[in-house]
């Protein structure tokens, strides 16, 4: 009871934040802060997968960057008078729009797109590979090969898709508006947190009951749940499904607010990146892998605007540092009474409700076995893979 | 014919490069089970230590020996890249066996961290760093024990860490402001290592024209192996090795030295990528992200040989190698000019570099799908439901 109150508490003031922000903010800011939030629905999923289910995906970029394309090329088409093509094409030579382009004059199919194509291509290589029992790191190299694959595609590829380019969105029209526009990124913003908060609630809502139970089962012991007549592979495919999905809307909404897709997206350093978002927001607590989303991107774009150099010299560090002494991350560490570790070690530690404190007090009975629940529920397992 | 010649040698001498710089990996991801996603930059050290190598010999008194400089600098690239490795190991992965995807995270941050080493690496910078880890490492030796004991010293073992590299930034701005230690060492730009001139010509065989550089490779991509393989097979340490990787803890209990034993293994396989890396300065300017280009084509070799096995290794590299020079140079088209359009069609589309890369990656990809262990899988009882 207690725990939840916090957490609700936690949320109820971010919330707040975030609806108070754009009032402070400016519009250059709030536009940077927009993106990152976005970035915090592809870090729910690579938590649902990595923090819950125990499967470390190098390759989240594909399925973020598929939804960056479709609404770039959505867009592309959408401010284009009827009978004319993207200007990139007559570059290369293309005199017809590429069949696979045709059903994105539509805006519904284009909705539909943005997280449905990645939700089913992540759940065709998650069944492939899931199929087989690959798990572990051999899991973590596929899905960076696939990546690769991608990424090599679509870089190659300037006659369907603009190559390396990329497709620029941010002077692109939506609803008579120009899509770089304050007015628009002040509105992209609000649609942003709406989703964010969705993308939340779905996440606790999977996280809980029993296919949550059945995700942790299979990060703790997958052969055990196997065992007992759970078939993984179709768990696992639905989940890695659902994180594709996720990070589809999450690259379509970052697109949007930072004016481009391309190729980049789908880069190695990237999808290494979102892993490390929620490993230092808390792996396994989802308010934490938003959080972790926001600040560490927050803090690379002050600090590269600041020193640029030394950018790189922290993000190593925050990796060695979040593996080796935060392993829970931020929130996980907050939650195992963190706080009162610091203080026991400076000669301050809380003092303990002893026995005969809690025969008097019934009530003081039922916080300490919350506490020693939570405790146990809480910590994700270091050596949960094999 | 001759397209078959050419096509051999260079699959051959893809693929060798591919063994050279999988065989360190193959060393430590199939014998130890670390993901060591620093391999690329250990394979940089290498390279760099050959561009410095160079610059000792390309004046003063070595410059007569300048013709044989890249013997000296291969040694030189394995020692330094495998004591860059082993220092890896000591500080970072001796906490994390045993759990290959935290060691995965870990080794990517000391990768980013390297790759912006070598970018800003300064006169200034490497002084700040010594004196700030001097600090950091001596404070506790020379202050009262009784303080190291406490229930709070954690907290100050940090604080000192901090202090300490308070210090070392301190220090190498101030030095900074003299502009002779403040120019970078390498700079970000890509560093040009000039091979002796034995290594640029070519040696023509009827219509075949093969690179000495090309050859001089593929000779030390076999030495190395067979070197490896000599090692594993007959030395003791070698077959401790076999041991340890085999089943740990049965090793440790006939008191084989396990630590020292993965603390070798790394140092060997570092070794290894420092050698690969000294390779690759011979086919062309090498820079900061010369690791980042060829990491994932690494693990996809290990993967597809098979953990474990170097035999797989070599088989899988030089698969890959070949597949990847008949697809990108699209010399199918050559042997077939009659094919089908809409064959024809999708050979063109296939015919470069990276989109051979996207297909091999993907033939690689369902392959595992039949044979989940790869080529060579190692035959067990293991129960791994």
């Amino acid at each position: 009871m207690k725990r939840s109150l916090q957490g609700w508490i936690l949320v109820a003031a971010l919330i707040a934040v975030a609806l108070l922000l754009p009032a402070v903010l400016p519009p250059f800011r709030l536009n940077l802060l927009g993106r990152f939030l976005s970035l915090g629905i592809a870090a729910l999923g690579v938590d649902l997968i990595w923090g819950y289910t125990g499967m470390l995906s190098l390759g989240q970029g594909i399925f973020f960057a598929l939804g960056g394309y479709a609404v770039g090329m959505y867009l592309q088409l959408n401010s284009l008078t009827p009978g004319q093509l993207p200007e990139f094409f007559s570059l290369y030579g293309v005199k017809a729009l590429p069949a696979f382009w045709q059903p994105f004059t539509s805006p519904l199919f284009t909705l539909l797109a943005i997280w449905v194509i990645p939700a089913v291509i992540a759940g065709l290589l998650g069944y492939l590979v899931f199929r087989n029992r690959i798990k572990g790191v051999y899991f973590s190299i596929l899905t960076q090969a696939a990546l690769l694959v991608f990424f090599n595609f679509f870089n190659g590829q300037q006659k369907l898709i603009n190559g390396t380019n990329g497709l620029k969105t941010d002077t692109a029209q939506l609803f008579g508006m120009m899509v770089g526009h304050p007015d628009m990124q002040r509105a992209l913003y609000w649609v942003t947190l709406v989703l964010v908060l969705l993308a939340w609630l779905l996440c606790r809502q999977l996280t809980r009951g029993r296919f949550g139970d059945a995700l942790i089962a299979i990060r703790d012991d997958e052969p055990r749940l196997r065992f007992t007549g759970y078939n993984p592979t179709a768990y696992k495919t639905l989940v890695f499904a659902i994180a594709g999905g996720l990070a589809g809307i999450s690259g379509a909404l970052y697109t949007v607010q930072s004016g481009i897709v391309s190729p980049q997206y789908m880069g190695v350093a990237f999808s290494i990146e979102m892993v490390i978002w929620v490993a230092v927001g808390g792996r396994g607590t989802l308010i934490g892998a938003v959080l972790g989303a926001v600040l560490i991107n927050y803090a690379k774009s002050l600090i590269s605007e600041q020193l640029p150099e030394t950018w790189l010299f922290i993000q190593g560090g925050l990796f060695l540092l979040v593996v080796t002494a935060l392993p829970d991350g931020l929130v996980g560490w907050w939650r195992l009474g963190g706080v009162n570790h610091l203080l026991a070690m400076v000669g301050r530690a809380p003092r303990l409700a002893t026995y005969p404190d809690l025969e008097l007090d019934p009530d003081r009975l039922q916080e300490s076995q919350a506490l020693s629940t939570q405790a146990s529920e809480a910590r994700p397992q270091p050596g949960d893979t094999p | 014919m001759d397209l078959l010649y050419d096509t051999l040698f260079n699959g051959l001498a893809i693929g060798s490069v591919l063994v050279l710089a999988a065989l360190g990996l193959a060393v430590v991801f199939g014998l130890m089970g670390v993901i060591n996603m620093a391999h690329g930059e250990l394979m940089m050290i290498g390279a760099y230590t050959t561009y410095v190598v160079q610059n000792l010999f390309k004046t003063g008194p070595l410059e007569s020996l300048f013709p044989i400089y890249i013997l000296i600098a291969i040694p030189a690239a394995f020692l330094i890249s495998g004591l860059a490795g082993l220092l890896l190991e000591k500080t970072v992965i001796r906490r994390l066996y045993g759990r290959p995807l935290e060691t995965l995270l870990a080794t990517w941050g000391v990768s980013l961290i390297l790759q912006q080493f070598v970018r800003s690496v300064s006169t200034a910078f490497f002084v700040g760093l010594l004196v700030a880890v001097a600090i950091g490492v001596i404070t506790p030796l020379v202050s009262p024990p009784a303080l190291w004991q406490k229930r709070s010293s954690p907290l100050l073992r940090t604080g000192s860490w901090v202090v300490a590299g308070a210090i070392g930034i301190g220090l190498a701005s101030a030095l900074g402001q003299v502009m002779v230690l403040d120019t970078p060492w390498f700079s970000a730009r890509n560093i040009d290592v000039t091979a002796p001139e034995w290594l640029r010509e070519s040696i023509s065989l009827g219509s075949l024209n093969m690179p000495t550089a090309r050859l001089f490779i593929i000779a030390l991509t076999a030495v190395c192996l067979l070197a490896v393989n000599r090692f594993l097979q007959k030395s003791v340490w070698g077959i401790r090795i076999r041991a340890v990787t085999q089943n740990r803890s049965m090793s440790s209990c006939l008191g084989i030295p396990t630590e020292q034993v993965d603390a070798l293994t790394f140092l060997v396989g570092s070794g290894l990528a420092g050698v690969a890396g000294a390779a690759l300065t011979l086919l062309g300017p090498v820079g900061p992200n010369l690791g980042g280009s060829y990491i994932v084509d690494c693990f996809m070799v290990v993967v597809l040989g098979g953990v474990g096995k170097l035999a797989g290794t070599l088989v899988a590299a030089l698969g890959i190698g070949v597949l990847s020079f008949v697809i990108g140079s699209g010399s199918l088209l050559v042997v077939w000019p009659t094919m089908p359009v809409a064959l024809n069609e999708l050979v063109t589309f296939f015919a470069t570099s990276s989109m051979a890369k996207v297909l091999v990656f993907a033939l690689v990809v369902l392959f595992l799908q039949i044979r989940p262990a790869g080529l060579f899988p190692q035959k067990g009882r293991m129960v791994e439901a």
